[in-house]
């Protein structure tokens, strides 16, 4: 019941997508400018050449984007709360969180299309996949499995806000320390100490080195890493993710009128 | 039988704003209701509460039988309400609009399709259904919204300013979907500002004010209290208001009024005052512009129950309430 409700608003929410394509420009256009500024601009510097720059960071740019398309849900949710429809949803038999279930449901459409953007334009530009076809399907799976947690986050803060302007600043502030603050640019053993310890429990570095594992291989992830722990570490920080943010986010919704 | 809507000392706080400060509604099964108040009265946050969008902070309401705080989606598959801001989605069809609540109340596609197809044809929206509810007009929103209510044939229904922004062709419209439900055995609970519209539809009017009922009446009881029917003249040369004034003063209840300049009008106990007015008009050759009879306006209704006009709201609509009275 809550499933099939859950599966009807998510059609509305990608309805709207499509009836608004400007939605799709952060998903399609940030990625390629994203690997350009890093590849053809830091590439050189930090790694040497900007083609084995590319086979490390792209995993991490897989990332990055994700996390600022995640982040992205909060903001609408928090203009599309003040629109009557949710009164709408609220006075009908169905289960309180459907819409938002709907809404996170929803965007993976726009996470999809992120992921295929950014592997597209990597691929068009050198990037290699060194692993089987069945390991980037997993890592395509892995990261929309994050992405779908991690916008519980993003819901919660959409719900507290006052004004959408307000969510996008916090949720910068959220994502920026997270992504940078990790080897998804930059390997670790190059910072300096106090740094290290933040970015090896930094759950950025972990979702970055199980791309790296399932895209590339063993050989560019940090030393003494697996493939499968850090695979098992994502969805353990997934289901904390949505056991701390989901229920935040329910009971802000109710209270917010 | 027990009431279809019943809700006792009902008491809402919003900060320091008493929206509803412990009022008593009873509806009885397939009846019509009249919420009558101005600005700021509480009648959004009434039926916000009865529709289970919000919890009251004393009180209790049960709503075709079940209680709004314990029993919500009890109350939810019974009810339909149309909200005073317009609750449809603006990204999509009129059609789509109405499919997508016909399926969240559980109906399979094509019977969520046939539903929106005979609602959009019942409100006069079938050619407009196709386009997105953005482009439409604020009457086409508010018949859409009412549609929208309406797809799961609630046995209760809440209509808060149902006719709001409608012109009076599509305001009349809405006056006959609304009979019509009630033919059919809904019950409606629905608010206004105007007395004619409490007057047109509903079996009893509640009149509220700063979150408190201050009469409770049918509508012919109301009408009793509040001084009946208005006649306004205004006579075409400014030279014969003395003669209007003298003529409207034998036919009405009170003393005549000048509401405008050049305009008389004075309240009067029913039709026959117009008959006579007019024959005596002709007798003495005045020519008038403007006559008209008209059920007292919220103000006159206010100043007759309370002494008072009601507080003036800001354009905004955010007063801070209080203060006044
Ligand atoms: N969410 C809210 N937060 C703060 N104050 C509120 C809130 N909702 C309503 N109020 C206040 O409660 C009072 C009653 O408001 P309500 O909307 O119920 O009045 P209303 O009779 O529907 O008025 P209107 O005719 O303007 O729609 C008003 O003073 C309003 O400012
Ligand atoms: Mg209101």
């Amino acid at each position: 019941m809550i499933v099939r409700d859950s599966l009807i608003l998510a059609q509305r929410t990608v309805t709207k997508m499509v009836r608004n394509p400007e939605q799709f420009l952060d998903v399609s256009v940030q990625p390629i400018v994203m690997t350009v500024i890093f590849v053809f601009i830091f590439g050189g510097a930090i790694a040497g050449t900007s083609q084995d720059y590319l086979q490390f960071a792209l995993p991490g740019i897989i990332v990055q984007t994700i996390m600022t398309t995640a982040m992205t849900i909060g903001v609408n949710l928090n203009s599309d709360l003040k629109n009557g429809v949710f009164d709408r949803f609220r006075s009908l038999p169905i289960a309180r969180s459907a819409p938002l279930m709907g809404a996170v449901t929803g965007d993976v459409v726009r996470h999809s299309i992120a992921i295929g953007v950014t592997l597209a334009f990597g691929a068009a530009i050198g990037f290699r996949f060194l692993t089987p076809w069945y390991s980037v399907v997993t890592a395509i799976v892995l990261m929309i499995v994050f992405a779908m947690s991690l916008c519980w986050t993003s819901v919660f803060i959409g719900m507290l806000a006052r004004s959408s302007g307000a969510v996008q600043g916090l949720s910068f502030l959220i994502v920026f320390p997270l992504t940078f603050g990790s080897s998804a640019f930059v390997p670790a053993a190059t910072m300096p100490g106090w740094l290290q310890g933040w970015v090896a429990i930094n759950p950025v570095t972990h979702v970055t080195d199980a791309m790296r594992g399932l895209l590339v291989g063993n050989s560019i992830m940090t030393p003494g890493t697996s493939v499968g722990g850090e695979v098992l570490w994502v969805l353990l920080s997934c289901v904390v993710l949505v056991g701390v943010f989901f229920p935040l986010a329910m009971r802000a919704y109710r209270t917010k009128l | 039988m027990t009431a279809a809507i019943e809700a006792r000392g009902l008491t809402k706080r919003f900060g320091t704003t008493q929206a509803l400060a412990g009022i008593d509604l009873t509806v009885g099964p397939g009846r019509v209701l009249g919420v009558l108040g101005p600005n700021g009265a509480g009648k959004t946050s009434a039926v916000r509460i009865l529709a289970t969008l919000l919890k009251p902070d004393a009180g209790t309401v049960t709503v075709a039988g079940f209680d709004v705080v314990t029993h919500p989606v009890d109350v939810r598959r019974r009810i339909g309400l149309t909200g005073q801001y317009a609750s449809v989605d603006e990204d999509l069809r009129g059609v789509e609009n109405l499919v997508m609540i016909g399926r969240l109340l559980g109906l399979s596609r094509s019977d969520a399709k046939a539903r929106a197809a005979e609602l959009l044809e019942e409100f006069e929206l079938t050619d407009a259904g196709g386009r997105l509810a953005k482009t439409y007009s604020g009457g086409m929103r508010r018949r859409l919204d009412l549609a929208a209510s309406l797809i799961g044939r609630p046995s209760v229904v809440f209509l808060d300013e149902p006719t709001t922004g409608l012109d009076p062709a599509k305001r009349d419209d809405v006056w006959e979907m609304i009979r019509t439900l009630v033919r059919q055995g809904t019950t409606v609970l629905l608010t206004t500002q105007y007395l004619e519209e409490a007057d047109a539809l509903a079996n009893e009017i509640t009149v509220i004010d700063h979150g408190l009922v201050i009469a409770h009446d049918t509508p012919e009881g109301l009408k009793r209290q509040v001084g009946g029917q208005t006649l306004e003249v205004r006579p075409a040369d400014d030279r014969d208001l003395d003669r209007v004034t003298a003529l409207l003063a034998s036919v009405g209840t009170r003393a005549p009024e000048f509401p405008a300049p050049s305009l008389v009008s004075v309240p009067v106990a029913g039709a026959d005052a117009l008959t006579a007015t007019v024959a005596r008009l002709h007798a003495e050759n005045i020519a008038v512009t403007e006559l008209s009879l008209r059920l007292p306006s919220l103000d006159e209704v206010f100043y007759s129950l309370t002494g008072h006009t009601p507080a003036v709201p800001s354009a905004t609509g955010l007063v801070t309430e209080g203060a006044a009275s």
